[in-house]
């Protein structure tokens, strides 16, 4: 109880498993030939490498929910104006490549008669600007956020509804055209990343091995954080908010603080993820999205930073497959999906196949509270 | 235990539901044609009977015998409304299914989402919406109306007809309407048209409040010269418009409203007698009286085993555009996108409302320009069309970004090509 | 149909009008000049069908009426070969034109062609019948006329005008026959400048926006004494009209207030008091629209009689279908979760999802019409502001509905258990309440009356599969904003989000506006964490 350990088997697993893709991935679509059965073909790559940016959006998540017990429907915000940042970075970069060939502006503010480039678009031709910007905006809009909700108190689903209305807002002023952001278009047709072009092969696999990377170190990061002593606080925040305050903690700097900085691996997602999926637009503000990420992680298992992350994979990849082998009726699966997982496996699956080892209780956290505070009057299970 | 029960139970149906479906018939060799159309979220409404009409022309082909004697095999995928999600079955399709073709997208977004796969995949799209002009991609078809195929021949027929002098230009924010609404105010500000008699307006996607926005309109309308709408304004947000239309007393013998993008599809959920004498600018209407229409019409109502199912413009498209393809194929004698996409341009094929469409260098077609009043059985009456058809044209001479611009895959092998320079690469600097 | 009752009026008006084009001269060769004008159909084109219209009424057959009702309904034909034109009556019998006899056979069996009329032709027949319809029995027809053509101004209305000027007796009438009369003097370059003078002051008295536009579109050139009288009468509506507008923008906001509170009443039920984070609310929405649309269908083909009631027949239909629909998820799902209320979010989700793809299958993707009763159409003019009847019913039946569910909860037998469960669970099940039972209720009640909501929405909006998702997000907006577990909150917070978002409107744009009000109400739940209408007690800080 009194200790946890860096990292658990389940981490080590994980961590295994990752960075084993991060390597064989790119070296099997690189180097063996498309006949070979173990290549990977090349219209995987980026498919997985999505799968491993919402890996990272879900980790973020988890972070928050699992462990600070902050629900937040808007995390789909800071993923996409981390994806915005690189979109404006990859935009600048197509040059005089557009269709228009204007060599400043890109092709939606000729059209739209702009004459020069708007202020914010401004050191976004340069890739470390954009880099920082990708972690800055994100961290700084949920900096500003939690820190008027967590110092008015705003708790439970009053939260989790501005949150939510946070990102309906940030959708709607993106779709507008006036904001210089492409509107509902977008940003797409990317060519270049640092020089290299983005539709190539080598391209590709490195972005893929880039994001496996980057979700290890999120991985590390967030174990860090809730295996020091700030998570362990932060636990006591999630189980009984009040009677850590009244012990002299201060939960406002601790929430924002996990806040903040889940809100800046979102936004390091977003980034990863648009150079692989080719396009950015307001879509991705939409509060379903986010919901849909808050739905990742109770699939795998709220409160196990693993869960979260493998959640992200399974439900996306079986996303993907529905679609395409049956495109009709795929929301029935999906939907069938999420209300056997709630009923069958309240902890999710990582909670479920703990749970069938027995090894939770050795080196897990303590899992999520059976009865976590409705905002009315709670209640007992019924029966 | 308990637990541990359940847990290992949800496993199984989770594993048997990734089993099922998993074997995947392999017939002989056959073309295989890819459909990229919405089946759920907000565009299904539109893009479902795109993906119908697909199934329908293929199945009929195949009844012909196919193509170069092989049978055709659509491979339909749901992109769900997701714009990323286009761009990932377009691969997905392209590179892992091997279609020879694409007929699919409906926005603007999810077209330009889906572009720069089919550019490194070199695949062919069929895209059959109308839309706002500004693009020419050696890969891509674009078989629906670009703005001179629809906005100015309606407006023109306003000024006759209506003689309409005051101009709302009502429309979704997106850039189909920004850009029809450009094209628009530059062509009647030329026309004479003061800026203070033209209104613009734009509404968010789903717009559904429409009470003050009607109200604006009739308080612009009394001005006192005769007035109309221009409306651009999407697919779902019509419902709601219109509806706010009738209960506000806007009759189409007052202050008429042009759309264009209200089909019989779109009217078939309306009720439509508030409507009646409102406008649509399209390039078939389903009331179009040949022999070429009421027998697609008869084949579409049988093949949907619905008598009510209604046809639209964008089908029709489809129809141009997939018998287009075959014709192609067969001129090529190959379903490789490279002869495919040269042999297309000069390719013939009879539209629904007689006349003879040809697919232009520009990789647009010519049609011709219909203007339909709203009946009260929710279809058109036909109340004009251009005597010739209209050649779809890339790039509009109404924007200052683009009037020298031209597109011409066949002798400049360039889709913007910049007649002042004499280069291709749009301004250039 | 009306043209056969109104035969003998429509006669009476052309005896008027033959009067006074031909001076009384009734003679037997009207003949000629009606085969002449008749031809002008055949042409199938407007300029000519328009001034056939003209010929019809110039005329003054006694079928003009007749023939000018058949144009509008699209019933007018023609023989293209013989050029014979024909009226084809509902039931498809013909009768010549001309004479109005029964058409020889042979002619039923050519391929006859429409007449066809665009807005012109529509706005010229609309003209032509105002002078016979300026003669009708029914003053209310008389002041509707006289309306018309105030609002269309036309010259050539102004004999037929002053004519039943002479004879009017009905005061309502003559007030609207000299109106019309009025704005056409005010247009007409050629009459006296006192007579124009007076016509300003008396358009400028009507106060409304035709009035305006009749004010400004005087000919270039009218006298400056004219100009000044106009422009007068301009100041002064648009002084009333400033005024009149912002009242026109708290009512707009009012009714969207209305349908808010309509969308987000149910879910003020199953999350405000259940706890459950509903996110298939929007989806018993849209149940409630498509049970709607299934009535109205049933109803005008098995019962056509009552069709004017289908709505009110779908307002009982929509809330049982929907509180079933919630009974059957409250046993099969929600009740395994309470207490779990962020898990009831996810299950929820993936219930609204299986509803979505249901009503999709099986009625299809795009959208189902549901038409308006005539006795919602229309609206009534209150101090120069149009309130449209089917605004005014919706905020009727929203306030309706929200009275109705307050004494259910409060006042019966039903609700106090509904209260006493969701307050103290075991409390409640040692007095023998049937817990299980009650929740099955509560979350039927919320669903149905969220199925009912979906009946009003289905006036206003698509009823397609997504028509829930549009209103989700809005819905949590106001129970939140209002205070969860409070159903007086749920009123005030969606009645000042609609006022707001209509006040905000005109000067932000409807974009803008609703991304300021959601900002605002952030800011606004920094200010109070509980929404408007916290819940006071112990329970509160969980």
């Amino acid at each position: 109880m009194s200790r946890y350990r860096f990292l658990d088997t389940a981490g080590l697993i994980f961590l295994a498993v990752v960075l084993a893709m991060a390597v064989l991935i790119p070296a099997s679509n690189l180097l063996l030939s498309p006949d070979h059965p173990l290549h990977v073909p090349d219209y995987l790559v980026p498919l997985l490498g999505k799968y491993l940016a919402f890996a990272m959006l879900a980790l973020a998540l988890d972070l928050v929910w699992g462990y600070c017990g902050i629900l937040s429907l808007g995390h789909g915000a800071f993923f996409a104006l981390g994806g915005y940042a690189m979109g404006m970075y990859l935009m600048r970069q197509i040059g005089p490549r557009g269709v228009y060939g204007n060599p400043v502006l890109p092709d939606f503010m000729v059209f739209l008669n702009y004459k020069e480039l708007p202020w914010f678009w401004l050191g976004f031709d340069q890739f470390w600007f954009a880099a920082i910007m990708v972690v800055l905006v994100p961290g700084a809009l949920a900096f500003c956020f939690g820190w008027l909700a967590f110092r008015s108190r705003v708790t439970g689903v009053y939260l989790s509804i501005i949150t939510q209305a946070l990102t309906f807002a940030l959708m709607l002023a993106f779709f507008r055209n006036d904001m210089g952001f492409g509107g509902n278009n977008g940003m797409t047709d990317f060519k270049d990343i640092l020089g290299f072009p983005v539709q190539a092969q080598g391209t590709r696999a490195t972005l893929f091995a880039l994001t496996a990377l980057a979700l290890c170190g999120a991985y590390l990061l967030s174990r860090w954080v809730v295996t020091s002593k700030l998570g362990k606080v932060v636990v006591a925040v999630r189980d009984a908010e009040s009677r850590t305050r009244f012990i002299g903690y201060r939960v406002e700097n601790y929430k924002l603080v996990v806040f903040t900085l889940s809100a800046m691996l979102a936004g390091i997602a977003g980034a990863l993820y648009v150079p692989q999926v080719g396009i950015i637009n307001p879509s991705e503000f939409a509060p379903a999205n986010s919901i849909e990420a808050v739905i990742w992680v109770a699939v795998g298992g709220r409160g196990t930073l693993v869960g979260a992350a493998l959640g992200a994979f399974l439900v996306n990849a079986g996303k993907t497959w529905f679609t395409g082998v049956m495109p009709e009726f795929w929301l029935f699966a999906l939907g069938a999906l999420f209300i056997l997982t709630t009923l069958l496996m309240p902890k999710g699956i990582v909670g479920a196949v703990s749970d069938l080892l027995g090894l939770r209780r050795k080196s897990e956290l303590p899992s999520v509270p059976p009865a976590a505070p409705a905002p009315p009057p709670a209640a007992a299970p019924a029966e | 235990m308990r637990n541990v029960i359940r847990g290992a139970l949800a496993a199984g149906a989770l594993a048997a539901a990734v089993f099922a479906g998993a074997a995947s018939a392999q017939a002989q060799e056959t073309v295989k044609v890819g459909i990229l159309h919405s089946l759920s979220g907000t565009m299904a409404i539109s893009e479902t009977t795109l993906k119908d009409a697909m199934l329908m022309l293929i199945d009929e082909q195949n009844k012909k015998g196919g193509v170069l004697g092989k049978k055709l095999e659509p491979v339909v995928v749901d992109p769900a409304s997701n714009w990323p999600l286009f761009a990932e079955k377009a691969r997905e399709l392209i590179s892992n299914q091997k279609v020879s073709v694409v007929f699919g997208c409906w926005t603007s977004v999810s077209r330009k989402s889906v572009l720069p796969v089919f550019k490194e995949l070199n695949s062919i799209l069929f895209y059959p919406v109308q839309y706002e002009g500004e693009e020419s991609e050696r890969n891509v078809f674009y078989t629906g109306a670009a703005p001179n195929q629809q906005a100015i021949p309606a407006v023109d027929y306003l000024m006759k007809e209506e003689s309409v002098q005051r101009w709302v230009l009502a429309g979704t924010d997106y850039v189909y309407p920004r850009t029809t609404n450009k094209i628009l105010e530059a062509y009647l500000r030329a026309k004479g048209v003061a800026q203070e008699d033209i209104m613009i307006n734009y509404t968010p996607f789903g717009h559904s409040d429409w009470q003050t926005i009607v109200s604006d309109i009739k308080k612009f309308g009394s001005a006192g010269k005769k007035t109309a709408v221009v409306s651009t304004i999407n697919g779902d947000a019509n419902v709601p418009f219109y509806k706010e239309l009738g209960n506000q007393g806007v009759k189409a013998t007052d202050i008429p409203v042009v759309a264009f993008s209200v089909g019989e599809e779109e009217l078939a959920g309306i009720d439509t007698k508030p409507l009646v004498g409102h406008l649509a600018a399209w390039n078939y209407f389903e009331s179009v009286d040949t022999p070429e229409n009421k027998a697609f019409i008869d084949a579409w109502k049988a093949f949907t085993k619905n008598p009510k199912r209604v046809t639209n413009d964008p089908m029709e498209a489809h129809y141009i555009g997939f018998n287009m393809w075959v014709k192609a194929v067969e001129k090529a004698k190959s379903t490789d996108p490279d002869k495919v996409i040269d042999a297309l341009p000069g390719i013939e094929q009879a539209n629904l409302t007689g006349g003879v469409s040809k697919m232009l260098p520009n990789h647009h077609i010519t049609k011709p320009v219909l203007i339909g009043e709203i009946r009260e059985d929710g279809q058109f009456d036909v109340v004009e069309k251009t005597p010739d058809l209209v050649p779809g044209d890339a790039w509009s001479d109404f924007l200052p970004g683009s009037k020298d611009l031209e597109a011409d895959w066949v002798e400049k092998k360039c889709g913007n090509f910049n007649t002042k320079t004499g280069k291709c690469g749009g301004q250039g600097s | 149909m009306a043209s056969i009752r109104n035969r003998a009026s429509a006669l009476a008006a052309l005896l008027v009008l033959l009067g006074l084009t031909f001076s009384g001269a009734l003679s037997p060769a009207v003949a000629d000049p009606l085969d002449d004008a008749l031809a002008g159909f055949t042409a199938d084109k407007y300029d000519d069908t328009e001034k056939a219209i003209q010929g019809v009424v110039a005329t003054g057959a006694p079928t003009g009426k007749a023939i000018l009702d058949a144009l509008a309904a699209g019933r007018l034909v023609f023989d293209p070969e013989s050029k014979t034109v024909l009226l084809k009556d509902a039931a498809g019998k013909l009768t010549l034109a001309k004479t109005g006899e029964a058409a020889p056979a042979e002619l039923a069996s050519r391929p006859l062609k429409t007449v066809r009329a665009n807005n012109r032709v529509r706005r010229a027949v609309e003209a032509a019948s105002g002078a016979f319809e300026l003669q009708d029995p029914n003053p209310k027809k008389r002041i509707d006329a006289a309306r018309a053509v105030f609002k269309s101004r036309d010259p050539a209305a102004l004999k037929a005008i002053e004519t039943a000027l002479a004879t009017e007796r009905d005061a309502g009438a003559k007030e609207a026959l000299q109106q019309a009369r009025a704005a056409i003097l005010l247009g007409k370059a050629d009459a006296p400048e006192a007579d124009r003078i007076a016509a300003a002051d008396l358009v400028a008295g009507v106060g409304d926006q035709d009035a305006l536009a009749a004010l400004r579109s005087l000919p270039a050139g009218s006298p400056q004494a004219v100009k000044n009288a106009a422009d007068a009468g301009i100041a002064s509506i648009e002084r009333w009209l400033s005024v009149a507008n912002a009242f026109q923008d708290v009512t707009f906001g009012v009714a969207l207030g209305s349908v808010l509170l309509l969308a987000a009443i149910g879910l003020a039920i199953t999350f405000g008091v259940m706890g459950v984070i509903n996110m298939a609310h929007g989806e018993m929405v849209m149940i409630g629209a498509y049970t709607t649309f299934l009535t109205q269908r049933l109803i005008h083909t098995y019962l056509p009689a009552i069709d004017g009631a289908s709505l009110i027949v779908a307002i009982p239909a929509a809330f049982i279908v929907a509180g079933a629909i919630g009974v059957m998820i409250e046993r099969t799902v929600i009740r395994f979760l309470y207490g779990r209320p962020l898990e009831t979010l996810l299950a929820t989700w993936g219930v609204s999802l299986i509803l979505q793809q249901a009503v999709r299958s099986i009625f299809g993707p795009t959208n189902q019409p549901v038409s308006t009763p005539d006795w919602l159409q229309g609206s009534v003019s209150l101090m120069g502001v149009s309130l449209n009847w089917n605004r005014v019913a919706i905020v009727l039946f929203a306030l309706g509905v929200f009275f109705a569910l307050l004494l259910l909860l409060k006042r019966t037998s039903l609700g106090l258990k509904v209260r006493a469960v969701t307050q103290n669970r075991r409390m409640a099940a040692s007095m023998g309440i049937r817990t299980p039972w009650v929740d099955a209720m509560t979350f039927g009640l919320g669903s149905g009356v969220a199925g009912i909501a979906g009946v009003a929405l289905s006036q206003i909006d698509n009823v397609s599969p997504n028509l829930g998702q549009s209103y989700i997000i809005d819905s949590f907006l106001v129970v939140v904003f209002g205070g969860v577990g409070n159903l007086w909150g749920t009123l005030v917070g969606a009645m000042s989000i609609g006022v707001a978002n209509k006040l905000l409107e005109p000067w932000a744009g409807a974009v803008l506006g609703k991304i300021i009000l959601l900002v605002a109400i952030i800011l606004f739940i920094q200010k109070k964490p509980r929404g408007l209408f916290a819940l006071k007690g112990r329970f509160v800080d969980a």
